[in-house]
């Protein structure tokens, strides 16, 4: 028997398209969580550290899914009601987010005590210190583990098929509901697919961290 | 290894102001019972020094001395736990409120003052993501408010002047720990400062390297009006360069004066033993 | 908004399904550290084909998404062999092969860090090579790690949601079930959320105060 390959390429098109924007999305949420937690947890004003690590311990400590399961379906009884794409960036974000931060906050730290000593005197200002000597070295360190993390972030994606939103895994459940005796083959091409969405964020990490890394 | 008792302690500082610096005028560093402690740790006892415009001053002693320990205190990269140090008169530590009270420095103040000094570490600290150049003309461009052209003029002179004209473009990684150094010598030279503090600034180097740093150091030693505050282990170098050199052992100082008398006729036993491992 | 009483009627059942949870993240957790030491043997081997086959399996596993293989496990593999798994079986295999490949880059970077002396000296006694592994390399690369492993088996906990895919009657899919009964979804999330925040928190905790101890006997 031959495998419909072709019958199921519109829907699955579409689903990868969706998958891609929440990833892209949720990437933009959790960055920017990151950078600000991360920064904010080697801050000197006590109240932003405390701040920013009670959102890491916290995050880091919640089962995505339930989060994503508590935004979407609780969050409306308190008069919250997000869609569901948002919804889903929101959980992500919020999730990886707190990852990202820690990855951020220990690439600060790794940077040697020497190169701070070194901008003071050149008497930089704390601002100058902070952005052009300090984060340069540690943006180099962190893309590593941040790539990981962004497959993390992609993976956990499929996750958004409990709340109904139309990603890659949900049309590949309603394919099957059409194709019940092709199911295998659904899967393994599903699972394909995103292996190669994975391999390119970690192709696309790589070729940073070359760039970011010239002086190395 | 144990705490000096009173009688070492009045031998260990008699000869204190006994050698004034060769140069004269008002000093542009003055230590005044200056103390730091680190935990339970005491590293400086009381200092009181001084050291003059254009005066090439070397710190010499054991290590765990606290010969860096006062450079950095200088740097502001630490804050003394009693005592003054003072800059062209000036507190460096502390600044006057409008009512005149003298209260901890703020950042402000510290980096008005930060501009009169320069420092060379130990481990170069140069930074690694920019260039040679780069490295030379930051400084100068964001803090002094140098144009770019003058910036590279500025630090192409330098860069000469160490001997690195031909490395502009490229990365710390790719040199050598004694061009790394030089580079850093560079760095700081660009930004002018009165006084230069060498912190042990061939520790680090392989011994064959340890030649041309030092001889960048002396040729600017030579030809330079700025103080310098020279920490380091390297005797010859010390005798060679220093107007007045300063044994210090235990957060103490324990002699000082003209390297002649420093390293011809040592006084105290301390200095004796010391210099002994040295020959 | 909140009801407590309603709360308190279906606390009960909730924690009934908590058991369903924590059996199916021990089975994982064990499954995975069993077969995360076997993969880690593996890439070790002399044998080219072994070395990168896993490499090639564990990049894969590690790029695609556990509800996925889940789904590929529990739906596939009955019509491809003879084999039909309960959710629960499935659930553990899933969860012990995704995170096997994690914990076999943990057990590797513990292996590494065993001296290169300690291989010397078991040659030196001629032992065999099983009995290089388990006296001599495992007894000195496992305890340093105990602590990562430990956050990976909190990672585990908060995975076992994604079981309530293919059907396992878990934390998750109870409090769903509860709420689709009585119409009120805030309490069971809510209860369900706090309940998985309050084991990894203490999970974690356990943890740190154990790698305290443990790096104060290996310095010791």
């Amino acid at each position: 028997m031959s495998v419909p390959w072709l019958d199921w390429l519109p829907l699955l098109g579409e689903g990868t398209l969706i998958t891609i924007k929440i990833a892209l999305l949720s990437i933009a949420v959790a960055l920017c969580l990151s950078a600000l937690a991360g920064l904010g947890s080697t801050s000197p004003i006590i109240i932003i550290r405390i701040a920013s690590r009670t959102y890491i311990e916290l995050f880091r400590a919640c089962s995505l899914l339930v989060l994503l399961f508590w935004v979407y379906f609780a969050l409306p009884f308190v008069g919250v009601e997000l869609s569901k794409l948002w919804a889903g960036v929101l959980a992500i974000g919020l999730n990886i987010g707190a990852y990202g931060a820690e990855i951020v906050r220990s690439a600060i730290f790794a940077v040697p005590k020497g190169q701070y000593e070194a901008s003071l005197a050149l008497n930089l200002t704390p601002t100058e210190r902070t952005w052009k000597i300090i984060i340069p070295q540690a943006v180099a360190r962190m893309i590593p583990p941040m790539s990981n993390l962004l497959i993390e972030l992609l993976k956990s994606t499929s996750l958004v098929y409990f709340i109904t939103l139309s990603d890659l895994t949900y049309e590949a459940m309603i394919i099957r509901n059409n194709y019940y005796s092709y199911t295998p083959y659904i899967f393994a091409l599903l699972l394909g697919i995103y292996f190669v969405l994975s391999s390119s964020i970690s192709i696309t990490m790589r070729i940073l961290e070359r760039k970011f890394t010239a002086w190395r | 290894m144990s705490e000096p008792t009173a009688e070492t302690k009045s031998v260990m500082t008699l000869p204190r102001e006994e050698v004034v610096s060769p140069l004269t005028g008002e000093p542009i560093v003055q230590y005044q019972g200056v103390t730091k402690t680190f935990g339970d740790l005491e590293v400086i006892k009381g200092i009181d020094l001084a050291l003059y415009p254009g005066e090439k001053m070397a710190l010499i002693g054991p290590s765990g001395s606290g010969k860096t320990t006062l450079g950095r205190m200088l740097m502001t990269l630490e804050e003394p736990t009693t005592g003054t140090i003072l800059i062209d008169g000036e507190p460096l530590w502390q600044m006057k409120t409008s009512s005149g009270k003298l209260v901890r420095a703020n950042e402000k103040h510290l980096r008005r003052m930060r501009q009169k000094i320069g420092m060379v570490f130990q481990h170069f600290n140069l930074f690694p993501h920019l260039s040679v150049l780069r490295n030379v003309t930051l400084a100068p461009m964001s803090v002094l408010g140098l144009s770019k052209e003058e910036a590279y003029q500025r630090a192409v002179e330098m860069l000469t002047k160490v001997g690195l004209q031909d490395k502009l473009g490229e990365y710390p990684s790719r040199l050598s720990g004694g061009q790394k150094q030089r580079v850093a010598i560079a760095r700081a030279l660009v930004m002018q400062p009165k006084v230069m503090v060498f912190d042990e600034v061939t520790s680090a180097l392989d011994p064959e390297l340890v030649g041309e740093v030092l001889e960048v150091i002396k040729e600017i030693a030579i030809d330079s009006d700025m103080a310098m505050m020279l920490i380091t282990h390297e005797m010859d170098f010390a005798r060679d360069i220093a107007d007045r050199v300063i044994f210090g052992a235990e957060g103490r100082i324990v002699e000082q004066g003209s390297p002649e008398a420093i390293f011809e006729q040592p006084e105290s036993e301390r200095l004796q033993s010391f210099l002994k491992r040295f020959r | 908004m909140w009801n407590w009483s309603y709360a308190a009627e279906i606390l009960p059942t909730l924690l009934n399904a908590l058991l369903v949870t924590i059996g199916a993240t021990l089975a994982g957790f064990v499954l995975a550290s069993i077969l995360g030491i076997l993969i880690a043997l593996g890439r070790r081997s002399r044998f080219a084909v072994l070395r990168l086959g896993l490499q090639g399996i564990v990049n894969f596993i590690r790029s695609t998404p556990l509800l996925v293989q889940l789904f590929f496990l529990y739906y596939s593999l009955p019509m491809i062999l003879p084999i039909s798994l309960s959710a629960f079986t499935t659930g553990v295999i899933g969860l012990g092969l995704h995170y096997a490949t994690y914990l076999s880059e943990v057990y590797r970077s513990g292996i590494d860090a065993v001296p290169k002396g300690q291989w010397e000296a078991a040659t030196a006694l001629d032992l065999s090579p099983v009995r290089t592994w388990f006296s001599i390399i495992l007894p000195q690369a496992v305890p340093p790690i105990i602590p990562i492993m430990g956050n990976y088996l909190i990672v585990i906990l908060k995975e076992t949601p994604t079981l309530s895919a293919i059907t396992l009657v878990e934390l998750l899919l109870t409090a769903k079930n509860t709420a689709s009964v009585s119409y009120r979804v805030f309490e069971p999330y809510t209860i369900t959320g706090i309940l998985f925040l309050v084991i990894s928190l203490l999970l974690s905790f356990g943890m740190a105060r154990l790698e305290k101890r443990l790096n104060r006997r290996h310095t010791a």
